[in-house]
């Protein structure tokens, strides 16, 4: 089992708005997928699988606001 | 050895079509990329774009010639046209460092050098990202990050026809915009800017890229 972890984006940045899960609860994903698209004003990031599994516990919708270090989902 | 792409005049999507295998080449380990190229008149809004800062409708737009495309990058709606000079650098972040604000400064401060280098002053205004000459902007940041690979970029204008932004609000500001050609008052030869835009990106990000590659 792996956290999904909004990670350091840089100096000065303490959160981003999630814009879009590239997958559903219940999609198998591996290392190779970006599995959510984070945006922090002029730029997006995208969140690679830290493991391979099913994705699992999303904990932020599109368009919600997630501090850095929070965990955005699990993969089992 | 890094190595820099010349679209020429390009459409939109096509010019998408080729960063992206860009980001994916560069991710598999290869080269690093500068591509530059101008875009036939074309909004593109970004992740957080509202439509309240299209001055027309989308309807009325596409009526008038003019898409609109929603896209995978940072901030507001922004237009691309003729005499901008676009320029998506695909640089590894993990060569340089994994900080979002860094890369879009340093982004901020090849612009700054290369005007610099045309004796036009610029600068940044406090909290926004661009490049300002006194209350007019004359360049706009946007970018895209995958696996610390970097995608979209900057646009400039060089010999813009700034009627074209009545349009929009440009990234959703009152701002007015600029060009180097109405800074200098004359036409600007586009090919010595990327040849300085190439000088200036390299000193900034210490990256060997060259032309005529």
């Amino acid at each position: 089992m792996a956290d999904i972890i909004l990670p350091e984006l840089g100096e000065g940045v303490k959160e981003a708005t999630i814009a879009c899960w590239h997958f559903s609860e219940g999609d198998t994903i591996t290392t190779e997928d970006d599995v959510v698209e984070l945006v922090t004003d002029k730029a997006t990031f995208n969140v690679p699988a830290p493991a391979n599994g099913t994705l699992k516990d999303i904990q932020y919708k599109d368009g919600e606001l997630a501090a850095i270090g929070s965990v955005l989902a699990r993969i089992e | 050895m890094d190595k820099v792409l010349d679209l020429g005049t390009i459409d939109y999507l096509t010019a998408y079509e080729v960063q992206k295998n860009c980001v994916r080449d560069v991710i598999n380990g290869d080269e690093q990329a500068l591509i530059f190229c101008e875009h036939p008149l074309v909004l593109t809004m970004g992740r957080l774009a509202s439509t309240e800062h299209l001055l027309l409708s989308e309807d009325e737009l596409v009526k008038q010639g003019v898409n609109v495309h929603y896209i995978d990058r940072g901030g507001e709606v922004t237009l691309h046209t003729q005499g901008q000079m676009v320029v998506y650098p695909i640089l590894d972040l993990n060569k340089h460092k994994k900080d979002l604000h860094w890369y879009m400064h340093q982004l901020e401060e090849v612009v700054i050098d290369l005007l610099t280098q045309f004796a036009i002053v610029a600068r940044r205004e406090k909290d926004q990202t661009g490049v300002w000459v006194r209350a007019k902007k004359l360049a706009s940041i946007g970018i895209g990050v995958k696996k610390w690979v970097t995608y979209h970029g900057v646009g400039i204008n060089i010999n813009t026809d700034l009627n074209d932004f009545q349009l929009i609000r440009p990234c959703g500001l009152d701002v007015t915009m600029t060009s180097m050609a109405t800074e200098k008052n004359q036409t600007i030869d586009i090919l010595r800017a990327k040849t300085m835009f190439i000088r200036s990106f390299n000193k900034v990000f210490q990256t060997q890229f060259k032309k005529g590659q």
